[in-house]
């Protein structure tokens, strides 16, 4: 019986191999610090020359930032994620001048960035060249360089044997050298993460920070779902003034008349009284167009799982809904999610050529995702076309995110996260059969 | 005949009360609530019930689950549903016990007084009666309809609405052995057993659509 698959094996190489990678890359990111200070300080000092500073400043400013950012990105990807905490750019501000100056003096993030610069260098050029020189080592050993060494000058030793006194002793090498390389291979990836622990010390938002960049991000969501309510109730007013209500003035017009007639013409009365009975057939169907626009009845009845199960079965691509939610989520989250169902399978019949399509609905840990897919032609962009923007906006009023994975040749899936609580609990029991 | 009607709203249900005396029903219960209908239904035993599927307390779906709950302890019961909006999920739920006696309308068809009643009789008979709008999208969504001619089609909805041969002829303006022509065709194109049965033919049509 083998004690590791094969998978496994290549899995813990390859991790070795990119956090090896990945250390060397931090040791000559490491080095670059030290120019990055030492540039960084000068521009602070000339900042004292009124004129120049404003200049100078703003500019090496932005290189340490980028050095930072970069930092934070390496970081996040290893799975420890560091926000960006920068202060909003003032409005109306140039890329030199003043405000740029005064807004990175202020900007407590600008303080802990240059802090950062030199212990971040040591750290990346120490860890750096730890995780370079192991495997290097063990490479020494296995390729038995310290016995034809030993061979040649007669005095040389290698990992637990110093100095090797016999040939055998040279051969030895060989196994040390394997087990160093394995270590080397299992540190790596550790070691890249402590560096980025480390870097999280210094490069993350201080609190007061992250709360700035939550109001801001606040501010800017509700600010879209103030604007898109807006809208939405503009629409509705209209489709009411120009639809229903209309109807059902002209409606009344029609009954008034046929009271008129009655006596006179009763033939005319009948006629006029069956227009108004299709008038208000067609004003009711107007109606229910109007609310299922604003909150479609089976979604109240039956909540996101059932409203997505009647939109799957109204669809003419064949769509399998997979999962559910056990309960009700909160109504505004319910009609969130909802839309954005919908908006998706709108664009899976409009845009993809699909012959069928897929819907998940996964609840776990108070986290809502929803996934959408189809065996399409893929290649939707976001950056086209209104609809997926919406769709992004609404989620992000319940600090949901959106992504689309859609290639060229498909397939397109969309992929939506929320972060919600169920409501209620489930009270009655689904005789859902779909 | 025996009706049991569910409807929250007073003014709705005085209206279907006054249109079924009118025609010689006996309304022997009409409740207003949810948790009220299931056990008035279990009694009364009614010939049909009407019922709307958002009821208080909830305002969910409350008067459709007490239906299908109903169907369950007295199998068959003629149940013949209203609402605001159709949904081809709930139809399909309704219509899974595959035993008829199965209505689903919009609350608007009660405006064609002749047309209502109608249903009412045909689903107290063991019948069904599916909304046109219902059927319309249940067609829609089959692609194999495309074997189909138009005629054909048109006479499949009709069947799915639940009418009888005789009702199809009237409405289409053809001959009822036209219509029976064209349903073994429907029959033989789409592959389904036939049956002599008017409401044994609907409910085979239906389980088709559903599928």
């Amino acid at each position: 019986m083998e004690l590791v698959s094969d998978e496994q094996l290549s899995d813990f190489v390859w991790r070795g191999v990119r956090g090896t990678g990945a250390g060397a890359a931090s040791f000559v990111l490491g080095v670059l610090n030290f120019p990055l200070f030492v540039l960084w300080l000068a521009a602070l000092i000339v900042g004292l020359i009124p004129g120049l500073g404003q200049v100078v400043l703003p500019l090496m400013t932005r290189l340490v930032r980028a050095r930072a950012d970069l930092e934070r990105r390496r970081s996040t990807k290893r799975g420890i994620p560091i926000a960006t905490p920068y202060a909003p750019r003032p409005a109306k501000s140039y890329p030199v001048g003043w405000r740029r100056f005064r807004w990175i003096l202020q900007d407590v993030a600008t303080w802990r960035d240059f802090a950062w610069l030199i212990p971040g260098a040591i750290a990346g050029v120490v860890l750096g060249a730890v995780s370079m020189a192991l495997p290097i080592y063990g490479f020494e050993g296995i390729f038995l360089i310290p016995l034809w060494v030993w061979l040649g000058t007669g005095w040389y030793g290698y990992g637990a044997i110093w100095p090797i006194e016999s040939v055998g002793d040279g051969f030895l090498s060989l196994p040390q050298g394997a087990v160093i390389l394995a270590l080397a291979l299992l540190t790596a990836p550790w070691l890249r993460s402590a560096e980025a622990w480390f870097a999280r010390l210094f490069l993350a938002p201080t609190r007061a920070a992250e709360l700035r960049l939550r109001v801001a991000q606040l501010t800017e969501t509700r600010a879209d779902t103030v604007d898109a309510q807006a809208a939405e109730l503009r629409r509705i007013e209209r489709d009411l003034h120009d639809g229903a209500q209309a109807r059902l003035s002209s409606l009344g017009m029609t009954i008034g008349l046929a009271e008129e007639l009655m006596e006179r013409d009763p033939a005319a009365a009948r006629k006029l009284l069956a227009e108004a009975r299709d008038a208000s057939h067609t004003a009711l169907i107007e109606l229910r167009h109007l609310v299922r626009g604003i909150h479609p009845p089976v979604l109240a009845e039956r909540g996101l799982d059932g409203a997505v199960r009647a939109l799957a079965l109204s669809l003419p691509v064949p769509t399998v809904v997979d999962g559910g939610v056990l309960g009700r989520l909160e109504t505004p989250v319910e009609s969130a999610c909802y839309f954005v169902v919908a908006e998706a399978l709108a664009n899976i019949v409009k845009h993809s050529g699909a012959t069928s399509a897929w819907i998940s609905i996964r609840h776990e840990a108070d986290l809502l995702v929803l996934m959408v897919g189809d065996d399409g032609r893929g290649g939707a962009d976001p950056s086209r076309g209104t609809g997926l923007h919406g769709m992004g906006r609404r989620l992000a009023a319940f600090d949901g995110t959106m992504s689309l994975s859609s290639p060229p040749g498909g397939p397109t899936v969309v992929t939506m996260e929320l972060p919600c609580a169920l409501s209620s609990p489930k009270t009655s029991p689904s005789s859902g059969t779909a | 005949m025996r009706v049991v009607i569910a409807e929250d709203l007073a003014l709705l249900r005085d209206g279907l009360t006054r249109i079924l005396e009118a025609f010689e029903f006996t309304v022997v219960a009409a409740v207003d609530n949810g948790p009220a209908l299931l056990p008035a239904l279990v009694e009364h035993r009614p010939d049909v019930a009407i019922v709307d599927v958002r009821l208080p307390p909830t305002f969910t779906d409350e008067g459709l689950q007490a239906a299908i709950a109903a169907r369950t302890e007295v199998p068959g019961m003629p149940i013949l549903i209203l609402s605001q909006h159709v949904e081809p999920l709930y139809a399909r739920e309704l219509l899974t016990d595959r035993t008829g006696g199965i209505g689903y309308l919009l609350k608007d068809r009660v405006s064609n007084v002749a047309q209502f009643v109608d249903a009412v009789r045909r689903v107290a008979g063991g019948g069904t009666a599916l909304d046109p709008e219902v059927v319309s999208q249940l067609l829609a969504r089959r692609e194999p309809l495309a074997v189909l001619t138009a005629r054909e089609r048109e006479v499949l909805g009709q069947m799915a609405e639940g009418r009888s041969n005789a009702a199809i002829a009237g409405k289409l303006f053809v001959t009822e052995k036209a219509v029976s022509k064209h349903i073994n065709n429907i029959f033989t194109k789409l592959g389904m057993a036939q049956s002599d049965d008017d409401n044994r033919r609907v409910l085979a049509v239906l389980t088709y659509l559903n599928g």
